[in-house]
């Protein structure tokens, strides 16, 4: 336990680094996610056919193969089509594009369950197509997703924990750095387990109380049905 | 190299793939149902207990936990990297699966186990017979999702150097200088198997579907 | 001196500070039927539970025959099955056929081969006129026949006694009639049975004796004839009235 505790201690500010560095790429994945995620839920609902196929095909195929393969296709596989990204933006690259097809099926949810009686509404005051879902249907789709959205941060900040294996300098990273130096990799990578799940749980109760201020009395997707 | 050594060699890996796969998904049925029966009829501490168990397990990185039980496993008690692999894939898994299946237990009404221990079964004849049926038709769909996450976790082992499809397309595009045709291969793979398994499970929840059951 | 099939004595049940019912004597002979009437929360549901020990008491004693049920060398499995339990929302396997609801208990409980068990089944099937819904599925059956599925699944295990919970209250007026008439004609062939109902018509009828039950205690009970046309109190009487008005007027606008 002391051994532990010195490992801890020694490699402490490497592993803060390395956490760093792993909430960066939580966070730039989520956010491209989101918005190439909000492109693909808008073309797979109100797209015309190729957008709407291109949209399901997308999502297929993101959600059908490992984070892993997209992140080697990316890194080493590009660069023989003459695209050559460094380790980090493939990184980045890899997680967007990733978490993309999960929060594009989410916000699906959510469009959908907002219906077509409010599209109607729209054009009926003689807003466009485009403006009805602009102006009515996200407003209100995005809160109504929020539930099931969040779990996504925490389904990404997992997995960001493959990026060590193109030489990202990652927290997995130092863990890998740390068991090579000591000779205790369980020690390390028990070490790092307690980072992550410190950063799961913080990140967890960030979103309950983001949950709960945005919260709409009697506007859930649990509640709505409760209430037929 | 010359087109069916690349298919030997990809099939090969498509091999191991599986076979983590079939070593890790059924490791963490057993495992992840004889919890979740724990959770819900072992009484509140082991509730409690497995319940930071879970939360525990699932709040770490698949590939974390991964590393941690493969040097735990392959440092007592000497496992090869595929077998040290797949059944800490199992375990991993188990977590999750314990909490699909608990979910699906908990949403068979307690009425049924009542109705059970009414005509004189004990309460492990009411979980086996009435209990248990209902509930795995029920964990079909949420567990068909899970096996999708397990064939696609199993691509993690690649980092313990067991050679399944990652690592074949790894050494392939080493000798080809064909790196995008070979990943993008791998990925094919990987997506077919995934299609394969849900459309199977698919069929099951079908087959098994009981007649007119809200 | 007619054979006593069930003795309570002294029953008391309190969930934390919620007295569910107290010190409750009750006695039934063989081949009686006792109706328990009251108005709803009055504790009518736990007691029968309590009896079946599927809730448990927290004082008091109950004999099944001569053998205490509530002592604890006694196995709970076995004490039940020897009392049948007939539940308001019938609690029909829902993975199983007709058939096959009759049939397990007698498979997996009384430990009959499966040829045994499923003529034994068709039998009970016979009893309550379902032989003909035996392959369905309790989706595929009305409330009903649910119900009937339930009673006969009961009779299979050769219960001492019948506890009916609420038989008749989750089904549709047109099909209360046919699981009454399975009740009466159970009665009629010399089954014990502790009924909760609010159908008052069949309490008149079948009953060999009426309990009525306020706010977790017994107030009186005696012979149909007496508690319906002589009650001895106040609160019997309110409660009689009021029920006899709702049903009434229920009857009146079919």
């Amino acid at each position: 336990m002391s051994d532990w505790l010195n490992l801890l201690i020694r490699f402490f500010d490497d592993f803060l680094v390395g956490a760093g560095v792993t909430l960066e790429l939580t966070a730039i994945g989520l956010v491209m996610g989101f918005l190439l995620g909000l492109g693909l839920a808008l073309g797979k609902v109100y797209g015309n056919k190729p957008l709407c196929w291109f949209s399901t095909a997308y999502i297929e195929l993101f959600r059908g193969t490992p984070l892993l393969v997209q992140l080697f296709l990316i890194y080493y596989g590009l660069p023989s089509l003459g695209i050559t990204l460094s380790q980090t933006l493939s990184a980045y690259l890899a997680l967007g594009l990733n978490s993309a097809a999960y929060q594009a099926e989410y916000l699906r949810g959510a469009i959908l369950a907002i219906g077509n009686t409010q599209m109607t509404a729209g054009r009926a005051i003689g807003l466009s197509r485009w403006q009805t879902i602009l102006h009515i249907i996200l407003p209100q789709a995005l809160r109504l997703a929020i539930p099931s959205w969040s779990n996504e941060p925490i389904l990404l900040l997992k997995s960001t924990a493959v990026v060590f294996l193109i030489a990202v300098q990652d927290l997995m990273a130092k863990a890998k750095r740390a068991a090579t130096t000591t000779y205790n990799p369980i020690g390390s990578y028990l070490a790092v387990a307690v980072v992550y799940l410190v950063m799961v749980f913080a990140l967890n109760a960030l979103l309950k109380w983001l949950e709960r201020k945005a919260r709409i009395p009697g506007f859930e997707m649990e509640g709505k049905k409760g209430s037929l | 190299m010359d087109i069916i050594r690349f298919i030997q060699y990809i099939a090969s890996g498509t091999a191991y793939t599986l076979g983590v796969t079939f070593v890790a998904l059924p490791s963490g049925l057993i495992l992840g149902l004889i919890l979740a029966i724990i959770y819900v009829y072992g009484g509140k501490i082991a509730a409690r207990t497995l319940s930071v168990y879970s939360t525990i397990m699932r709040g770490i990185p698949p590939i974390v936990l991964l590393f941690i039980l493969y040097f735990i496993m392959s440092g007592t008690i000497n496992l090869s990297p595929f077998w040290a692999g797949s059944i800490s894939l199992g375990v991993i898994s188990s977590a999750y699966q314990m909490e699909i299946i608990r979910g699906a237990i908990l949403s068979v009404s307690g009425g049924q186990m009542i109705a059970a221990l009414a005509i004189g079964m004990s309460r492990l004849q009411a979980i086996r017979y009435i209990v248990l049926p209902q509930t795995l038709r029920l964990a079909i769909p949420p567990w068909s999702n899970e096996a999708a996450i397990v064939i696609k976790d199993s691509s993690l082992v690649y980092a313990l150097g067991v050679p399944e499809i990652l690592r074949r397309a790894q050494l392939i595009s080493a000798s080809t200088q064909q790196p995008f045709l070979a990943y993008t291969t791998a990925a094919l793979i990987y997506f077919g198997l995934v299609l394969f398994t849900n459309t199977l499970l698919r069929r099951l929840e079908n087959r098994l579907r009981i007649p007119a059951n809200p | 001196m007619t054979n006593k099939i069930l003795t309570i004595k002294n029953l008391t049940k309190i969930y934390g500070d919620n007295i569910v019912f107290q010190n409750i004597d009750l006695s039934i002979n063989e081949g009686d039927t006792v109706v328990i009437i009251g108005p709803s929360g009055t504790g009518k549901s736990t007691l029968l539970r309590c009896i079946n020990l599927l809730t448990k008491p927290n004082g008091g004693q109950i004999w099944l025959d001569d053998e205490e049920i509530t002592s604890k060398e006694v196995n709970e499995d076995n004490v039940r099955q020897h009392i049948g339990m007939v539940f308001q929302n019938f609690l029909l396997f829902n993975h199983l056929t007709a058939l096959e609801n009759v049939k397990l208990g007698l498979i997996k409980v009384k430990k009959l081969d499966k040829t045994a068990a499923e003529a034994k089944a068709f039998q009970e099937l016979e009893r309550v006129g379902l032989v003909d819904r035996a392959h369905h599925f309790p989706g595929q059956l009305s409330g009903g026949q649910q119900q009937r599925v339930a009673i006969a699944r009961a009779l299979a295990m050769d219960p001492r006694i019948m506890l009916f919970d609420e038989p008749t209250s989750a089904l549709d007026p047109e099909l209360i009639g046919e699981v009454l008439e399975v009740m009466r004609k159970l009665s009629l062939a010399g089954m014990t049975m502790l009924v909760v109902t609010h159908e008052m018509g069949f309490a008149r009828e079948v009953a060999d004796r009426i309990v009525f039950m306020e706010k977790g205690s017994i107030v009186e009970e005696g012979s149909p004839e007496d508690l319906f046309n002589r009650p001895k109190f106040q609160r019997t009487r309110e409660f009689l009235w009021k029920i006899t008005e709702l049903y009434g007027k229920k009857e009146q606008e079919e």
